[in-house]
């Protein structure tokens, strides 16, 4: 799984601009479904028929953008100024390198005089152009975080984890579905990070009986950290709330029954800010009964984000665990 | 359609959120002969429709927002000055000194302020909020005030709209230069597409009427017009205007609301060069617009967002170049005559 | 029906947000006497129907809305035998110190949210608010029991019993909007004895507190003619704005603003008039933060209106009304529902 996720994470697709990440996903799983489309704003649906009865319609979630950042300003002398797609923080970009479609590099940096905390209105863009003219780059043009993937062994770095990690897992849960009574919607979600705009359109479409999100969430396991439980190494998180959701506690129930039938480690999840795809398409039509599964992750929003290779594996046995049987509800 | 006249109509109309009557019976006059369905839905969108001129069209919804943002009066003091609060965006800082008219009868007020000679240095630099500030429509005690003005009662700015030459200047250009666009659309009309004419209510709090209407209409693809921020003003750094006035309508590429769909940024772009009508990309990450709700209805609508640029909105008076209004409605007849299907292939 | 009993037993039931199974369990209940039709959604929101005898039951409908959860704390970690918790929905920090709970863990437990006596706290330290992240729960329980009871995702709730005040006022928990759940009842109590033509859907929504989630789903499924959303507002107390309150005792408020159908208003006022039903006018500018303004933009759109029942110390577990307040919300409801005909239909045209 660990090429597959490397492809992922060093494809370009910040939100809005998803196409080459959406190609690369459908080219994975197009032999495997039963069918597959891509909506009006872009998300990729693909559907796995279910096996035997007895079963309901279930979307599984994982979005496919990343953060990055538009160009909104060229100066006289060729240096780019631009803002967040996303939650970018400033702290992460002195020195950084991000890419534009066409490949072109720039070097981020901020202005010699600014003083206190780093804002974005004080950075720019370098792509070494000589002035306004010569500048290839233009107001509207978007960039993301140029960085290699690094296999470190039991742990694996790199950007954009958030959430093509979601993504391979959804990719594996879809190849490795075996014997399932549900009909299994894996839905790449567009336009997460700016506000789970690709969920809230794409739940409307494919009106599911139950979902489950599957994104990554922060830890409370590095040095003077704030107060999480969730930390690398310890299993997958089972979601019980975040700002933008309450899971709905059958959903939850059932996770933690399958992680523990099963023999998987897991976390429970209680999760103060953020929120996921999950929390849109809890409130789709006349609601959905809506959990989350989260993949631990350090360093959320750099360039360098971090995660656990056996919680990645874990949360695929766990996810194809949970779909195995039929799910009641009530 | 004498799109001036319209536009000074509209500009003196009061129309703040929630209370947009006025400028809707001003819209549905002066849209009705163009148009072959009209009517308005439960919030109070004004929502017509033009048929195409070919079989199996695609349909388009084009919105523009009626509603402004303004003051609500919540209730006199016992001396009969108004107490207020502020409805969408707007700065305390324009409110001392200015007149306004004050619910359905218009009734002019003005919204005082101490004299400087009576200030402390302090004071004077102290910014006064909606809750230090009355409203004086010259009342003697807390019956009379409310015996001409209800609670809830809003109020306008009292600005005239005068032409200035190559710029004209009035209130509320945010957005009824995007309803004038959009009624001088209709009369230029029809074309190969459904036009679905939205004039919206509710978008200064918070994107309201643009969605309802759309979740009724199911368009194939939206465009917003809007009236845009223009910072051109003298600036000590080398940093963006936002957009600029004389430059051409301007194209949003994303919003904190909207990530405008590729495709149909590229295809105004294109139609935009071919007709070689001067254009701008807006700085990408500032406002909102109607587009932000629109896009997310249903099953999703591929959206853009076309603005006018105005300098000084969401305050008393704001002013626009003629030539980008000009500018904008020939775009938008341009790309409602070329638009086709395959704009949206993927 | 009393409404005094109504209210206490829904008050002292627990029902944070997500988690309302205690509380629909006693809405249920309660509709079932009063309703032909009693279901629960896929979200938890009690849904009934009351028939109006209008085209054979199948006329317009009113969908009246009052939310049952409450805010509540929820565990995040167990330490030494204590227990750490973050809120779910707006809690002010300075409410919780000293506070007795109800940790519904395995079993339900009684708790303290502690506080260190003043005898050993540093001068420096009274004058600080402490975040609830610094705060702890003890059940005095031994650690490995604390364990095995509790756990993160856990939910707290403050243990209050309803108190009663002069001049038929009441103190309590979860009055946000327990107190208009028992108006909704009240009303449709009163409606067995009053003919409607309209379909009645009264809806116990959940999740309002951590924003109008249950509202925004029910809406969708029942897509009523015309929304009612009832809900509590900020009650006339020292230290608030004039301009923010409405007067405990002096009837319920009816909502007027961009939220509102001016039609609903016009006729919320005019059926209170006609009924001598003391009510006060409440200007709203933009957003109402109830149920109302989800309801208001569900599909294609829906008029709405708005009747808040004023409270003092919103968001406490002494959050203060009037019972006289909370009956005329009822009665207003009733007499409004009872009127609603086709020239109504005509009203609501905004052209």
């Amino acid at each position: 799984m660990k090429d597959l996720i490397q492809k992922l994470v060093e494809s370009w697709g910040p939100s809005g601009y998803e196409d080459r990440v959406r190609e690369l996903i459908r080219a994975e799983i197009a032999d495997v479904v039963d069918e597959w489309r891509v909506d009006a704003l872009g998300n990729l649906i693909a559907v796995r028929k279910p096996i035997r009865p007895g079963g309901m319609r279930v979307m599984l979630a994982a979005h496919m953008d990343e953060i990055g950042v538009m160009a909104t300003y060229v100066d006289e002398k060729g240096f780019i100024r631009f803002t967040n797609i996303g939650g970018v923080y400033p702290l992460n970009l002195r020195g950084g390198r991000v890419q534009f479609r066409d490949g072109r590099v720039g070097v981020i940096n901020r202005e010699e005089k600014a003083e206190g905390d780093p804002t974005l209105a004080q950075m720019f863009i370098d792509v070494g152009a000589a002035s306004r003219e010569d500048c290839p780059v233009r107001v509207g043009d978007p960039a993301v975080f140029l960085r290699d993937f690094v296999d470190l062994g039991p742990r694996l770095v790199a950007k954009a984890l958030d959430d093509r990690v979601g993504c391979a897992i959804l990719i594996e849960v879809m190849k490795q579905l075996q014997d399932t009574p549900h009909e299994v919607v894996g839905v790449f979600t567009v336009q997460e990070e700016v506000g789970l705009r690709g969920a809230t359109t794409s739940a409307f479409g494919v009106e599911p009986d139950l979902a489950l999100a599957i994104d990554v969430t922060a830890t409370g396991d590095t040095p003077e950290a704030r107060k999480r439980p969730m930390k690398l190494g310890a299993g997958p998180a089972i979601k019980v709330k975040d700002r933008g959701m309450l899971a709905h506690p059958k959903v939850k129930d059932r996770l933690i029954e399958t992680a523990e039938r099963l023999g998987i480690p897991y976390q429970l999840e209680v999760l103060e800010l953020g929120s996921t795809d999950a929390a849109s398409i809890q409130t789709s039509r006349a609601g959905v009964p809506t959990g989350c599964v989260s993949i631990p992750t350090r360093y959320l929003h750099s360039p360098s984000e971090m995660v656990d290779y056996e919680d990645v594996t874990n949360t695929v046995r766990l996810i194809l665990g949970f779909l195995r049987e039929p799910i009641d509800l009530g | 359609m004498d799109t001036w006249a319209l536009l000074k109509q509209l500009s003196e109309a009061p129309g703040v959120s929630g209370d947009e009557g006025a400028v809707r019976a001003i819209l549905k006059e002066a849209i009705a002969p163009y148009v072959d369905e009209i009517r308005v839905d439960a919030l109070g969108n004004l929502i017509a429709v033009q048929r195409a001129t070919v079989e199996d069209p695609l349909r388009v919804m084009v919105e523009a927002h009626m509603d402004e943002v303004g003051l609500m009066v919540i209730r006199a003091d016992k001396d009969g000055y108004l107490q207020f609060q502020k409805v969408g965006g707007i700065d305390d800082r324009i409110l001392p000194a200015k007149a306004v008219r004050v619910g359905k009868d218009a009734i002019p007020g003005v919204i005082g302020i101490k004299p400087i000679h009576l200030l402390g240095s302090a004071e004077r630099k102290k910014v006064l909020g909606v809750d230090d500030l009355r409203i004086d429509i010259g009342a003697s005690s807390r019956e009379e005030a409310e015996r001409l003005v209800k609670r809830g009662d809003r109020a306008v700015f009292d600005t005239t709209f005068a032409d200035l030459g190559p710029r004209v200047k009035g209130k509320a250009f945010d957005d009824r230069a995007g309803c004038t666009v959009l009624a001088a659309l209709l009369a230029a009309g029809p074309y190969p597409v459904e036009l679905h004419a939205v004039f919206a209510v509710q978008e200064e709090i918070g994107l309201r009427g643009a969605r309802v209407a759309a979740y009724g209409i199911d368009p194939d693809l939206a465009i917003a017009l809007e009236g845009t921020v223009a910072d051109d003003l003298l600036k000590e750094k080398d940093e963006s205007p936002t957009t600029e006035l004389g430059k051409g309508p301007a194209l949003t590429a994303m919003d904190r609301s909207v990530i405008v769909d590729p495709r149909l940024l590229r295809f105004l772009i294109q139609t935009a060069e071919q007709a070689g009508i001067p254009y701008q990309i807006k700085q990408p990450g500032v406002g909102g617009t109607d587009a932000g709700r629109i896009h997310l209805v249903r099953e999703g609508v591929p959206s853009a967002v076309v603005a006018v640029p105005c300098r000084y909105i969401h305050g008393p008076v704001s002013l626009l170049d003629k030539q980008d209004m000009d500018w904008t409605i020939q775009l938008m007849e341009a790309a409602l005559k070329r638009i086709s299907p395959d704009v949206l292939a993927r | 029906m009393e409404v005094k009993t109504v209210l206490q037993r829904l008050s002292e039931a627990s029902g944070v947000s997500g988690y309302e199974d205690e509380v629909r369990s006693l809405v249920v209940e309660q509709m079932r006497a009063l309703a032909d039709e009693v279901r629960v959604d896929a979200m938890g929101n009690v849904v009934a129907l009351r028939r109006g005898y209008a085209a054979g039951g199948d006329g317009p409908s009113v969908m009246l809305a009052a939310h049952m959860d409450e805010i509540g704390l929820i565990v995040t970690g167990v330490e030494k035998g204590f227990i750490r918790f973050t809120s779910v929905g707006g809690f002010d920090d300075r409410v919780l110190l000293g506070q007795e709970v109800i940790v519904h863990g395995r079993k339900d437990l009684p708790g303290i949210i502690g506080s260190r006596p003043p005898h050993v706290l540093p001068a420096s330290e009274r004058g600080r608010v402490i975040s609830h992240h610094d705060l702890l729960i003890d059940v005095g329980l031994p650690p490995d029991e604390v364990t095995a009871q509790v756990r993160v995702g856990d939910l707290v709730t403050v243990n209050r019993s309803m108190i009663e005040l002069k001049n038929d006022l009441v103190a309590g928990k979860a009055f946000d909007d327990r107190a208009c759940v028992t108006a909704v009842l009240a009303c449709l109590d009163m409606l067995q004895r009053m003919r409607h033509a309209w379909n009645v859907y009264a809806v116990a929504t959940v999740q309002e507190e951590v924003g109008l989630r249950g509202a925004t789903t029910s809406t969708f499924a029942v897509t009523p003619t015309v929304g009612i959303a009832l809900d509590v507002t900020f009650g006339s107390q020292p230290g608030v704005s004039e301009t923010e309150t409405m007067d405990v005792g002096k009837g319920p408020a009816i909502a007027f603003g961009p939220n509102i159908h001016p039609a609903v208003f016009e006729r919320l006022e005019a059926v209170a008039k006609a009924n001598e039903i003391p009510y006060q006018v409440d200007p709203i500018p933009a957003a109402t933060g109830t149920d109302a303004w989800a309801m208001q933009v569900t599909k294609a759109g829906i008029p709405t209106g708005l009747i808040s029942i004023p409270l003092r110390s919103m968001h406490t577990s002494v959050e203060t009304i009037s019972l006289r307040d909370l009956q005329r919300a009822g009665r207003l409801l009733a007499h409004f529902i009872a009127g609603l005909d086709d020239t109504f239909l005509d009203a609501l045209r905004m052209d």
